[in-house]
C-alpha cells in the first residue's frame, strides 16, 4: 500500500534522505528506528506530501504523491511530529473541523467523531480548549484527528512521544491491532515499542536504511539477542558522527 | 469543484472562529471603532466641514487600516507555522491555493464586519442631513477593497516568518510605500523636479489615488482590477512562500 522508491531530500548542501526505498502492505505495521536526525521525520513528510522529494517517487495505494497529492492525502492519517493542533479551539471543534476536512457529513461525521473520542479516551476533556489540556491529551487528540477518516494508511510520527507508561502501552496497543486491516508507518526511539506493536522494522541512519527486518530477527543480528545492542552496533551517536 | 469550495469553507469557517473565540476580535473591533469615531469627529471635522458625508471617516481610513489590518492579518501564516498545523493543515486534502485563498476570505470578511458595524456613521450623517448614499456606498466599496489589499499583504508577510511581530512590521512598510506612492504632500514635493508623467506614473501605483476614486463616487473598473491584482499578487506570492519553505 506504500512504497517508497529511491527516495532522497537534500537541503541546501545537507543530504536527509538517501535513496531510501521500501514497501509496507496491508497488515504490517512498521517501527522507523533511527538516532535524531537520520531522517526519519523527512521521510514520513515526504510521504504524506508535506514535502516534495528531491529525488525518488512515493506511491500510496498505487496514487503517486507527486501527481496526485489530494488523492494521496485522502487515503492518509497522519500524526506529525509533536502532535500539532489548533490549541484555541475545543477538541470537539477540532475533530469536527478534521472530519469537515475530510469530507465527513452530518451523521457520518457524528459516528466519526464517537468513534476517535471512544478509541483516544477523549470523553473527559471534549468541551476543554486543547490549550488546557495535558501533553498526554493532546497528543491523543492529534492522533484521534489521524483517525477520523479511518484511513488505509496511518503515518505516525512518534505516536508514544510524551506519554506517560500506561499511555503508551495504550496507544501501541492501539497500533497493533489498527495495523491488523491498514499500513502504518510509525517512528520511535524506544526500541521495546518495536518488538512489542511492529510487524517489520527498518532502521535508518543519516539518511540510509541500515537494517530492514522483523523485530526479532533484527535483535538475534546482535550476539546478546537486544535489539538495543544491534541500534547500537549499526548507528552512530551525534557525538560519534561530530568525530568523524 | 464542489469538493474545493467545501474545503475552503471548512477552512475559512475555523479561521474565523479562531478570531472570535479568542479575545482578539472583540479587542481589535473596539480599538477599530474607536479610532474611528475619534479620527472622524476630531481630525477629520466632521461637523466642521458643512456638508453631509462621511468623507471625514474615509479620509483617514487608509491610514488607520495601516496598522488595523496588519494586526489583524499577521497571524494568519506565522502562527501556522508556529504551532506546527501547517503540517497539518497541508496534509488535509487540501491543495495550497485553497488553504491560502481560504484564510484570507475569511479574514477579509471579518475586516468587512467590521467596517459594516461603522454604520452609525451613516445613520448619523443621514439624520443631520441629507448625503449622497451612493457616495458613501462606492466608499465602502472603496475601503473594503482597501482592506482587501492590505490584508493580501499582511497574509504574504505572514508567510515570510513565524514571528508576528516582523510579519506585522513587514506589512505595514510595505502597505506605507503603497499609500505614499500617491500622498499628495510626498506627491507635491516630487512633482517639483521630476517630470509630471514620472510623478503620475508612480501615483498610479499608490493604493491612494484609486481609493479617492470611489470616495468621489466612481465605481471605476480600473480600480476595482487594480486592488484585486495588488490582492492576486500577495496572495500568489505567498502561495510561493509557503511551497519553499516546505522544498527546503
Amino acid at each position: 500500500m506504500i512504497k517508497v522508491e529511491n527516495l532522497s531530500k537534500s537541503f541546501g548542501p545537507k543530504l536527509a534522505v538517501d535513496g531510501v526505498s521500501f514497501e509496507v502492505g496491508k497488515g504490517e505495521v512498521l517501527g522507523f528506528l533511527g538516532p535524531n536526525g537520520a531522517g526519519k521525520s523527512t521521510t514520513m513528510r515526504m510521504i504524506t506530501g508535506f514535502i516534495p522529494p528531491t529525488a525518488g517517487s512515493v506511491f500510496v495505494c498505487g496514487l503517486d504523491v507527486q501527481v496526485d497529492p489530494i488523492g494521496v492525502k485522502r487515503r492518509i492519517g497522519y500524526l506529525p511530529e509533536a502532535a500539532p493542533s489548533y490549541t484555541d479551539m475545543s477538541v470537539m471543534s477540532f475533530l469536527r473541523f478534521s472530519a469537515d476536512m475530510r469530507g465527513l457529513q452530518g451523521e457520518a461525521r457524528r459516528t466519526a467523531v464517537r468513534r476517535v473520542v471512544e478509541l483516544c479516551h477523549l470523553e473527559s476533556v471534549l468541551g476543554q480548549t486543547i490549550d488546557t489540556l495535558s501533553k498526554g491529551f493532546r497528543h491523543r487528540t492529534c492522533l484521534a484527528q489521524a483517525l477520523i477518516h479511518d484511513p488505509e494508511v496511518l503515518i505516525l510520527d512518534e505516536p508514544t512521544d510524551g506519554l506517560d507508561p500506561n499511555q503508551k502501552h495504550e496507544v501501541r496497543t492501539l497500533i497493533r491491532s489498527m495495523g491488523e486491516n491498514k499500513a502504518i508507518i510509525f517512528s520511535t526511539h524506544i526500541l521495546e515499542e518495536v518488538e512489542a506493536a511492529c510487524t517489520r522494522a527498518i532502521i535508518i541512519d543519516r539518511g540510509r536504511i541500515v537494517a530492514d527486518g522483523a523485530p526479532r530477527e533484527l535483535a538475534a543480528r546482535a550476539s546478546s539477542g537486544r535489539l538495543e545492542d544491534f541500534f547500537r552496533s549499526i548507528t552512530r551517536s551525534d557525538v560519534q558522527r561530530e568525530a568523524a | 469543484m464542489k469538493g474545493s469550495w467545501a474545503a475552503i469553507r471548512t477552512i475559512a469557517r475555523r479561521e474565523l472562529a479562531a478570531y472570535f473565540e479568542s479575545p482578539v476580535a472583540y479587542v481589535f473591533l473596539v480599538i477599530f471603532l474607536l479610532l474611528a469615531g475619534f479620527f472622524t469627529f476630531t481630525f477629520g471635522g466632521f461637523f466642521e466641514r458643512g456638508e453631509a458625508s462621511l468623507a471625514a471617516f474615509f479620509n483617514w481610513l487608509p491610514w488607520l487600516f495601516l496598522f488595523l489590518v496588519p494586526a489583524a492579518g499577521m497571524r494568519l501564516w506565522s502562527e501556522e507555522r508556529r504551532l506546527g498545523t501547517i503540517e497539518l493543515l497541508l496534509t488535509m486534502p487540501v491543495a495550497d491555493w485553497q488553504a491560502i485563498l481560504a484564510k484570507f476570505l475569511a479574514s477579509w470578511l471579518f475586516l468587512i464586519v467590521a467596517l459594516a458595524l461603522t454604520f452609525p456613521m451613516v445613520i448619523t450623517v443621514n439624520w443631520l442631513g441629507d448625503p449622497d448614499n451612493g457616495v458613501i456606498l462606492s466608499g465602502y466599496v472603496g475601503a473594503a477593497l482597501l482592506a482587501g489589499a492590505y490584508l493580501a499583504v499582511s497574509c504574504m508577510t505572514s508567510a515570510f516568518t513565524r514571528n508576528q511581530v516582523i510579519a506585522f512590521i513587514l506589512a505595514v512598510l510595505i502597505c506605507l510605500l503603497l499609500i505614499l506612492a500617491g500622498f499628495s504632500p510626498l506627491t507635491d514635493l516630487l512633482a517639483r523636479w521630476a517630470s509630471p508623467w514620472l510623478v503620475e506614473g508612480v501615483a498610479r501605483f499608490s493604493v491612494l489615488t484609486h481609493y479617492d476614486g470611489f470616495q468621489k463616487g466612481v465605481l471605476d473598473s480600473r480600480g476595482v482590477l487594480y486592488f484585486a491584482s495588488i490582492m492576486a499578487y500577495a496572495l500568489f506570492v505567498t502561495g510561493v512562500v509557503i511551497r519553499s519553505h516546505r522544498a527546503g
